[in-house]
């Protein structure tokens, strides 16, 4: 049966065939998701597409366009170019350190000819590909050999280790979970995610203790948030504040006080979810979680479809990446967890987000396009 | 093949624990979102309205005073200043250093400036200078541009068209005070002041006003993005006095360098026409501050300036007295008007001996005669008779030691001594005592304004009250008819004899004040001298020809005298207190028959009287009295 299954051969696989085989619907909701972000954007400049909506829009339209592309690329070319995109990446991180422009105290950014992107984003995507690549093959037996685990966890320390530096901890801790993300699709005995576990929390006290002033800052200010209302403690507050006072129903639309009084700090970018559910409200600020909850389920379900390991361990990992912006932005401006300059994917103000979530996304698509290739399968060799 | 059959299975139960995971993580958010939009979202929405509001207080206008005649004692001028805002200056020390370059500023003027800086937010101004001349306002104006932040902008201040001369009535005001401001967040509002003295003080919060209020929607670092809602205030209350501000400037003209008090009261009524003390002090100083060196100058003048000795200067009343020892003997029966006691220049109590001003006595003298002739013989013995606690009650009554309703702070209520008091301090009341308090001498100490209601009492029978208030905002005040006052319940034909010695004194030959009959037709003065030693006369002064004149300015007795006109009518009273003045009937009868000329001429019903409402019956609001 499964191998009735398998008969789709490169010639017979044009590109008709593989444009019929996206998942439109799911194309569909990240214009949705998209829509969603113009609205805000709109309302964050004050009820206008300038600066923030249109341009964004355009970023969309380029992005969609990009991902359509990817799309349509075979996945085992993809998987061939894994290393390369890592080794790039890890190259654009040592680069940020060195000549990265310095935003907020940290360097995060970096000029390619004219354009501004986070080696951080990148280094995400490359390092899903490289694990994903490393576990391809992989037998269960191998897989559960701790020797053969010791690369892997090199390639996921080496980028945190860099995103560390900038210093960014909030994509670190994501860059982690992703990688671990990869780990245990591939199988994974769960008494070493345990086992890192534990190694974790006893290195997380040395670890603080190395730790940016700032950063510090943002742990001490989360877990008591009042202590200095007019400092580190006042995006928080406010952005509770503007979150609760949208009630059920809202504000309504260009109404919400906190942002366009500019209570309501970095509204355009890290607190537009804020912004929603104050102008939106509980039936907003839900719609917009439920569009990123099927967003997310969408990507696992690619994943579930594939018939290669390589596919299915890329679609675990952009599923969980997409998982960890959503919940690490909503949680942060709930209050829930320390701020971490993550953006809501598609939705907040940045280019360079955006084109990275494209990416990943039509990765994520070529894997489902590309589901039942022959794929040089692991077990025997 | 089975091995890459496992290999599917392992991965989708985990990819479904990771989705279950993801489910479960999407439901944490948003049970918390509904508990802070839904079960906390009036709290979240207060705390968001509380952002965006911004209530702010409007400064009411402070009211007015004014004479009896609509005459501004105390108005409000604008004050042209100049203020920074913090918000709207790159560099506030630079600002603040080239405002210096311009207009120099003080060192404390320079603190002053950088603690409010500190303390308020960064919107709210700061004044830098008050009172600015058009010259420094040019200056500022031209200099704009290196001045980001600094602005000129218009405020009142208090403004005393009288200055000195009736400085201690109207009072003054100063800035509020932190205490102040702790009370009644009002105050804090720049430009609004705080009655410090006088009317001011007394009559503050009818003339402050209520402050309006403005909602403003502000953003997040407070500047204002529209007004939402407005409330005015009430402007303060015009208060009208029932001063006589001319009246008073012939008064004090008439005082002249002395160091000395008078007051005009209409008897009928209790109203002070005129209330002046010598010397005096610029009441506007206090507005803008009083310099250490002025406030040492005007503390260290034993003429004290800054006393209202009409209310707070105290003074034995000497045979100012006389009426009240007299009215309490005639009201006991222990003597009638007729009695006579002889005065042979001196009388002798016991071992001690009391002396008659005149050494060589009066001979026989009824009641009339003893006021007119002021005799200290008669006066002892009478005292002697109606006992020291029946004078004290018949004093009090008539106002002298009591406590006087009247809208000034800081009055004194001076002393009438009694049995009871003397024991209390662990003393023997002596029958001597009570001898020496016939001649308004010993412990008896009253003000001029005492002095001046004890007068109207005697003339009206009328329990009147001094007051200034007359009407409130054109609301003409209760007290201002003479039957508003009860009466004192003394048989009028008591009162009578008392009036026609106090008669007899300025107009019969031979009174002690015959200097003071006024010259004109109809119209008769009655009145009473008095002098107060400050010191004792031993008997080697006595017997070597004492002269007061020859002592130094602050031994000398105090002159005083009191009296009422027209006696056919009686209208107007007054009372004169010279300070270290010697004769009462030298120093102080011809001031008090200049004051009493004066009022009669200045008389209001040859004036045209500002039309004034009548108070509604329980009309309390903003009501002074």
């Amino acid at each position: 049966m499964i191998l009735e299954r398998r008969l789709i051969r490169e010639p017979s696989f044009g590109l008709a065939t593989k444009l019929w085989n996206i998942s439109w619907f799911y194309v569909l909701l990240l214009c949705a998701l998209a829509g969603v972000g113009y609205a805000a954007l709109y309302s964050a400049a004050g009820g206008s597409p300038d600066p923030y909506a249109s341009r964004q829009a355009l970023r969309f339209a380029f992005g969609l366009v990009m991902m359509l592309a990817i799309s349509v690329v075979d996945i085992r070319f993809i998987a061939r170019l894994a290393w390369p995109v890592y080794l790039v990446s890890v190259a654009l991180l040592v680069l940020v350190l060195r000549m990265g422009h310095v935003g907020k105290g940290a360097q995060r950014w970096i000029d390619l000819g004219g354009f501004q992107m986070q080696p951080s984003e990148l280094a995400k995507i490359g390092l899903i590909l490289v694990l994903a690549s490393w576990f391809h093959r992989a037998s269960n037996e191998r897989v559960g050999n701790p020797l053969f685990l010791i690369p892997p966890i090199i390639l996921v320390l080496i980028p945190v280790g860099l995103i560390l530096k900038e210093p960014n901890l909030g994509t670190a801790v994501i860059t982690a979970v992703v990688g671990g993300a990869v780990f245990l699709g591939a199988g994974v005995r769960w008494w070493k995610f345990a086992l890192v576990a534990v190694l974790g929390g006893l290195a997380a006290p040395i670890a603080y203790s190395h730790l940016h002033d700032y950063q510090r800052q943002r742990i001490t200010t989360f877990l008591n948030p009042e202590s200095d209302p007019l400092g580190a403690g006042y995006n928080i507050i406010q952005s509770k504040i503007a979150l609760g006072a949208g009630g059920m129903w809202g504000k309504g639309f260009l109404q919400g006080t906190q942002g366009h009084l500019n209570f309501l700090p970095e509204k355009q970018t890290d607190f537009i979810f804020t912004m929603l559910a104050e102008e939106f409200g509980l039936v907003g600020s839900l719609s917009v979680l439920g569009l990123l909850l099927l967003i997310v389920m969408g990507a696992l379900l690619i994943g579930l479809r594939c018939r290669h390991q390589f596919g299915r361990l890329v679609a675990i990992g952009i599923a969980v990446n997409f998982f960890m912006y959503v919940f690490v932005n909503v949680a942060m401006v709930m209050g829930a967890i320390p701020v971490g300059g993550v953006p809501l994917p598609l939705v907040s103000y940045g280019g360079s987000a955006l084109l990275t979530v494209m990416f990943g996304m039509g990765i994520l698509m070529s894997v489902h396009v590309h589901r039942d290739v022959e794929f040089g399968e692991a077990g025997g060799d | 093949m089975k091995r890459e059959i496992r290999r599917t299975g392992i991965y989708t139960r985990r990819a479904l624990l990771v989705g279950a995971v993801q489910v479960g993580a999407f439901g944490v958010l948003a049970a918390k979102l509904y508990q802070m939009q839904i079960m906390q979202g009036e709290r979240y929405a207060t705390m968001a309205e509380a952002n965006r509001i911004s209530a702010r207080m409007l400064a009411p206008a402070r009211g007015r005073v004014l004479d009896r005649y609509g005459t501004t004692l105390a108005g409000n001028k604008l004050n042209w200043r100049a203020v920074l805002v913090a918000e709207q200056a790159e560099n506030v020390g630079a600002s603040l250093d080239a405002f210096a370059r311009i207009i120099p500023l003080a060192e404390h003027e320079r603190v002053r400036v950088e603690r409010d800086l500190r303390r308020r937010r960064r919107f709210i101004p700061v004044t830098l200078r008050e009172f600015l001349s058009w010259e420094e306002m040019a200056a500022i104006e031209v200099n704009a541009p290196d001045l980001p932040g600094v602005m000129v902008d218009v405020g009142t201040t208090r403004e005393y068209p009288f200055g000195p001369a009736l400085a201690h009535v109207v009072g003054y005001v100063a800035p509020a005070s932190e205490q102040d401001t702790a009370e009644d967040p009002m105050l804090a509002l720049p430009g609004i002041r705080v009655g410090r003295s006088g009317m001011e003080k007394f009559a503050d919060t009818v003339l402050r006003g209520s402050a309006g209020s403005v909602q403003l929607e502000v953003n997040a670092v407070g500047r204002v993005i529209r007004e939402l809602d407005r409330h005015e205030g009430t402007p303060g209350a015009d208060l009208t006095l029932s001063i006589d501000a001319g009246l008073q400037q012939d008064v004090l003209a008439r005082l002249g360098d002395e160091s000395a008090s008078a007051v005009v009261m209409d008897a009928r009524n209790g109203e002070v026409l005129a209330m002046a003390t010598t010397p005096s002090f610029d009441p506007s100083l206090f507005d803008s501050g009083v310099s250490t060196a002025q406030w040492l100058a005007w503390t260290s003048n034993r003429r004290a300036p800054l006393i209202n000795k009409t209310t707070a200067g105290v003074y034995p009343p000497g045979s100012t007295f006389k009426m009240a020892v007299a009215l309490a003997a005639l009201e006991s029966k222990v003597i009638t008007p007729n009695d006579r006691v002889n005065c042979p220049g001196y009388y002798d109590l016991g071992d001690t001996r009391f002396h008659c001003w005149s050494k060589y006595g009066h001979g026989n003298q009824d009641l009339r005669g003893g006021l007119k002739n002021s005799c200290d013989v008669f006066f002892y013995e009478v005292a002697k008779r109606v006992g020291i606690d029946r004078i004290a009650a018949t004093s009090r009554r008539l106002g002298l030691g009591a406590d006087l309703d009247i809208e000034l702070p800081g009055v004194r209520k001076g002393m009438v001594p009694t049995r009871d008091w003397r024991i209390s301090q662990g003393k023997a009341w002596n029958q001597g005592d009570t001898v020496v308090s016939g001649i308004g001498q010993g412990y008896i100490q009253v003000t001029p304004l005492q002095l001046a209601t004890y007068t109207s009492r005697l003339a009206t029978g009328r329990i009147v009250q001094p007051h200034l208030t007359r009407s409130v905002r054109g609301v003409l005040q209760p007290g201002s008819q003479p039957s508003d006052w009860p009466t004192l319940g003394m048989p009028e034909r008591m009162l009578a004899a008392v009036r026609e010695g106090m008669w007899a004194v300025v107009n019969e030959q031979g009174g002690t004040a015959t200097i003071a009959k006024l010259p004109m037709q109809g119209v008769s003065f009655a009145g009473k001298t008095g002098s107060s030693q400050v010191r004792r006369v031993t008997r080697e002064q006595r017997e070597h020809g004492f002269n007061s004149e020859n002592l130094p300015w602050e031994y000398r007795p105090h002159a005083l005298f009191v009296g009422y006109a027209p006696y056919e009518a009686p209208r107007y009273a007054v009372a004169v207190v010279v300070e270290h003045g010697n004769a009462g009937s030298a120093a102080a009868a011809p001031l008090a028959r200049d004051i009493m000329v004066d009022t009669l001429t200045r008389d209001p019903s040859e004036r045209r009287e500002t039309p004034q409402r009548l108070a509604g019956g329980g009309d309390g609001s903003g009501g002074v009295r």
